[in-house]
């Protein structure tokens, strides 16, 4: 820090990156906006009249909002303006339709129903600390690498924890819950942060010897089996884990973003080529030897053949079909009616109530986020920054992909939380810690170079200090 | 590194257009289909709220909204439950919609595109879409008359009874007993809704069941007059024409022989095809029947509308003249399908097509229940626009036919729906089906014959008479006769 002087003399007139910290309090106002528009439309929509507690509300919202970028402004001033209105506006979206499905209810069932808004809301005051925590405390994303093994051992340490007696939990026929007290905690979120950081940091040491040393069958250069050791093991492990645990999405999620990193690393496309023949094989294993997987796939080619058993994801698009273009306003149709409305079938939900419009818009923010993410890693300086922005960007379109696509019939269905809009803890805290950590990278990334220093001409040696 | 970032942005865009291209099916392609999907509890819980249109026959609902004070805002009343029940169906939440309540439903419940301004400006005005109206082709008078002509029969009796315009092919008249109440499933106490559909649909007198539509029987000496047009057509024949009679008809080399109904020889060995119809000889229709040959006869039928689907906006079922037209029929077989047994099933309908085709000077007309649809406000949307489904026959061959019909009033079997100072056509038929049961007493008439307006057709499926007294001509006739009468009032 002791080099950034302004009258650092360079030779060439160095281009400073504009911090675009106003345009980002702009959007974050009308995020706001939207976020505080929408509980206002559901009070109006199912009980006519404006939520009474809206003041309280909007008062939170705006200032978590502003803790935010008042922190963004104080220790990432450089960093992407986009990300954080963006994922607020995810977040008090999923924030209104979770108290939306709560009303719904509270109508059904009366006052003894279930709600979840509330605890949601604790969430994402939670979610919101722990981004600011991260961001303060991690001010160089590079010293995350010095921790690689750490964060590998702690990503096999959470997949583990459902399975350990008397702490995981079996909800919904898939073992990827802990308890602990009163509260479900679902420690794969965790495990995927930890496996990008652990993939990123490995990789990015062993990219040279992956890329260059090896053999080359069939057209395909072939790492040596001691520098594919290692994470072929992490692989095989996760995804063991999660056979166990019957959890799908996870451990395609997890694959997905293995076989993405290690050819962002290597440049290599033929790992993407292995990837996929892989990915074929243990999905079709996969069909022949788990029920679940069969059922999932006949789920989706033939849902009306049994509309019992597949009554969800029927509900889900006789919604989605209702709501049509514009949707039928929120608070005025029925997403209730869906299993699972608040969590993995959310997007069912906002389908339903904000129409194909509203759908849209939604999926265009998740890839504002992910293309901000892999810009970050574009213009990143080192290559664990890269990897480690690819890895998190990727991630999140993998998880969209595969709880929109199974929630709208694209793929079959697999378990997974939709980023920032799903009911769920775990979902909501890791989601704000990927965005920690993009920002921190893109701040790193866009913050103007230290310049170097020259020493007076009389020294008797120069020194040329890069960092 | 920077390559494959790029190419990853490319994939994540590919993965995030495939979610939207998907998304635009699901919401905007394909949801028009999965909106009209029975037992889409969303669009059903939609239109239970809103106002829907009424089914009107001369001005009056026989279907209506009205409001009620629960959660579903508005209930579905019958006025007349059993009399047009097969017409209106029912419309209930818990087991869907049936008949006109569900083949119109997109009027009905305002969902149609030609109430699509209508929903506009209720969307702007914030009011509840309301439903069109659609006023139907029956004649109140003669569906009356048919219903209380199957009363007469007794209240344990099985039938059913149609009426034609021959000229347009509007039903003026569609009446089956026993009938059910559709107001017991339109209810919003779906414990009793329940129960009534379980009772309903588990009784064996299968009140549900629209026979003039569904029920394909076989049609017995009705069916004569599709024999007499191939015959005439294919053969030549006038009403005039002598043709073989008698007493038995035998086939060489089998045992088995076709007899005359109480063993008469229709007058004499060789009668004219007007006497042969008039007192409805099986040994010349039999034999007719052989030399036309199956195809020929099943083409004839074709054109009369056999195994054809012509009613869109109600159940229904094809009548057939053979289960299998590419099995070769033997003599006997064809000369019993000649006068409408062996494998000939027809519904009530299609045998009052025939009679209507004939009155029709050959043109068949596609028949229809909907006269007019209306919007909210009362403007005519659509008017309904007869239109012909085939020629059946020639209008010589149709003339003849009438003829023979009138002479078959006049002087033959038919005799039960001669009305006084009105030429009147008709046709009996006694159907045998399996030798434990009664036969079926059909009745095919039309009236006047210079200028036919109606055409009916009656079946009486069961009743309580004795067997003996089971005939087309005592049972159904006097039923016919009513409803032509209701009709030319």
């Amino acid at each position: 820090m002791s080099l950034r002087t302004p009258q650092a003399t360079s030779r060439t007139p160095q281009f400073v990156p504009r911090k675009r910290r106003g345009a980002e309090l702009i959007l974050l106002a009308v995020a706001l906006v939207i976020c505080i528009g929408a509980y206002c439309a559901v009070g109006i929509g199912v009980e006519g009249r404006v939520p009474a507690f809206v003041y309280k509300l909007a008062a939170g919202l705006v200032g978590a909002a502003l803790v935010t970028h008042l922190i963004v402004r104080w220790v990432a001033p450089y960093a992407d303006p986009v990300l954080l209105p963006t994922v607020i506006t995810l977040n008090g979206l999923g924030l209104a339709m979770i108290y939306r499905i709560d009303l719904a209810n509270l109508e059904n069932d009366g006052p003894d129903a279930d709600t979840l808004a509330t605890q949601q809301l604790i969430w994402t005051a939670l979610g919101i600390a722990l981004f600011v925590v991260v961001i303060i405390v991690v001010r160089d994303h590079r010293k995350l690498q010095a921790m690689t093994y750490t964060f590998g051992l702690a990503a096999i340490a959470l997949l583990l924890l459902p399975l350990v007696p008397g702490l995981g939990k079996d909800i919904n026929g898939a073992r990827i819950w802990i308890g602990l007290g009163p509260f479900s905690f679902q420690p794969g979120e965790f495990a995927k942060i930890c496996l990008a950081l652990f993939f990123a940091g490995y990789l990015v040491v062993k990219r040279d010897a992956l890329a260059l040393a090896g053999r080359r069958i069939l057209g395909i250069d072939l790492p040596r089996g001691r520098d594919l050791g290692p994470i072929l093991l992490a692989w095989l492990f996760s995804l063991g884990v999660l056979v166990f645990e019957t959890d799908l999405g996870s451990s395609l999620l997890f694959f997905g973003l293995f076989v993405v990193l290690l050819y962002v690393a290597t440049e290599r496309p033929g790992w993407l080529v292995v990837g996929s023949l892989l990915f074929g094989a243990g999905a079709y294993v996969g069909y022949l030897a788990f029920s679940h997987v069969r059922f999932r796939v006949d789920g989706w080619l033939h849902p009306f053949a049994d509309p019992d058993a597949n009554y969800q994801i029927i509900q889900a698009m006789y919604g989605m079909a209702n709501g049509g273009l514009l949707g039928s306003g929120l608070g005025q149709g029925s997403p209730d009616i869906t299993p699972f409305s608040y969590s993995d079938f959310i997007i069912a939900s906002m389908g339903e109530e904000l129409g194909l419009a509203g759908l849209m818009a939604i999926l265009l923010m998740y890839g504002l986020i992910v293309e901000r993410g892999l810009r970050v890693a574009l213009v990143c300086r080192d290559g664990f920054g890269k990897l480690l922005a690819t890895g998190l960007a990727v991630s999140i379109t993998l998880q969209v992909f595969v709880v929109v696509g199974g929630v709208t019939r694209l793929i079959p269905l697999t378990g997974l939380t939709t980023p920032f809009l799903s009911y769920g803890g775990s979902s909501i805290l890791a989601n704000w810690v990927i965005i920690a950590l993009l920002l921190r990278i893109s701040d790193q990334s866009r913050r103007p170079a230290p310049a170097v220093v020259e020493l007076e001409q009389d020294d008797a040696t120069q020194v040329v200090k890069i960092r | 590194m920077n390559r494959p970032i790029r190419i990853m942005a490319i994939g994540c865009l590919v993965l995030f257009f495939a979610l939207l291209m998907n998304a635009n099916y699901l919401q905007f392609v394909s949801a028009d289909s999965l909106n009209a999907r029975n037992g889409n509890k969303r669009v059903i819980d939609e239109e239970y709220s809103r106002d829907r249109g009424a089914i009107l026959v001369e001005g009056k609902p026989i279907a209506q909204s009205v409001p009620s004070d629960d959660e579903y805002r508005y209930q579905r009343r019958y006025p007349e439950p059993e009399l047009y029940a097969d017409l209106t169906g029912f419309y209930s939440y818990t087991f869907g919609r049936s008949a006109l309540e569900s083949s119109q439903n997109p009027i009905l419940s305002g969902s149609d595109n030609r109430l699509f301004v209508n929903r506009v400006i209720d969307l702007i005005g914030s009011r509840q879409p309301k439903g069109g109206s659609i006023s139907l082709t029956l004649d109140r008078k003669a569906q009356e008359a048919a219903a209380a002509g199957l009363r007469g029969l007794g209240s344990d009796a099985t039938g059913a009874v149609v009426a034609l315009e021959p000229s347009t092919g509007a039903v003026l008249a569609m009446v089956n007993q026993p009938s059910y109440d559709p107001n017991r499933l339109a209810g919003h106490d779906f414990g009793q809704v329940s129960d009534a559909w379980k009772q309903l649909t588990r009784s064996d007198a299968q009140p549900m069941l629209n026979r003039t539509t569904q029920l394909t029987l076989p049609p017995g000496s009705t069916f004569k007059m599709v024999t007499a047009a191939a015959a005439m057509s294919e053969l030549g024949l006038k009403p005039d024409s002598m043709v073989d009679a008698g007493t038995t008809l035998s086939f060489p080399g089998i045992s088995y022989t076709l007899r005359n109904e109480g063993g008469s020889d229709c007058g004499g060995e060789r009668i004219t095809l007007s006497q042969a119809l008039a007192v409805s000889c099986n040994v010349t229709f039999g034999g007719l029947a052989e030399k036309v040959g199956t195809a020929k006869l099943a083409e004839q039928a074709d054109a009369f509308g056999f195994g054809e689907d012509y009613l869109d906006e109600l159940p229904f079922a094809p009548s057939r003249v053979t289960s299998d037209s590419s099995v070769e029929l033997d003599a006997p077989q064809t000369a019993q399908t000649g006068i409408g047994q062996f494998e000939v099933a027809a519904t009530p309908l299609q045998m009052a097509m025939v009679t209507s085709a004939i009155a029709n000077d050959g043109g068949l007309m596609t028949p229809y229940t909907v006269a007019s649809v209306r919007s909210p406000e009362l403007e005519v949307l659509e008017s309904a626009d007869p239109e012909q489904l085939s020629q059946a026959t020639t209008s010589t061959v149709a003339q003849g036919l009438q003829e023979m019909m009138v002479e078959t009033v006049d002087n033959g079997t038919a005799a039960s729906a001669a009305i006084s100072g009105i030429d009147v056509g008709g046709k009996t038929g006694t159907a045998q089906s399996t030798p434990d049961r009664p036969p079926y007493a059909w009745f095919t008439a039309f009236a006047p014959a210079d200028d036919p307006r109606v055409a009916v057709a009656v079946l009486v499926e069961s009743t309580s008479t004795t067997r003996s007294e089971i005939s087309g001509g005592g049972l159904a006739g006097p039923i016919a006769k009513a409803v032509m009468e209701a009709v030319l009032g």
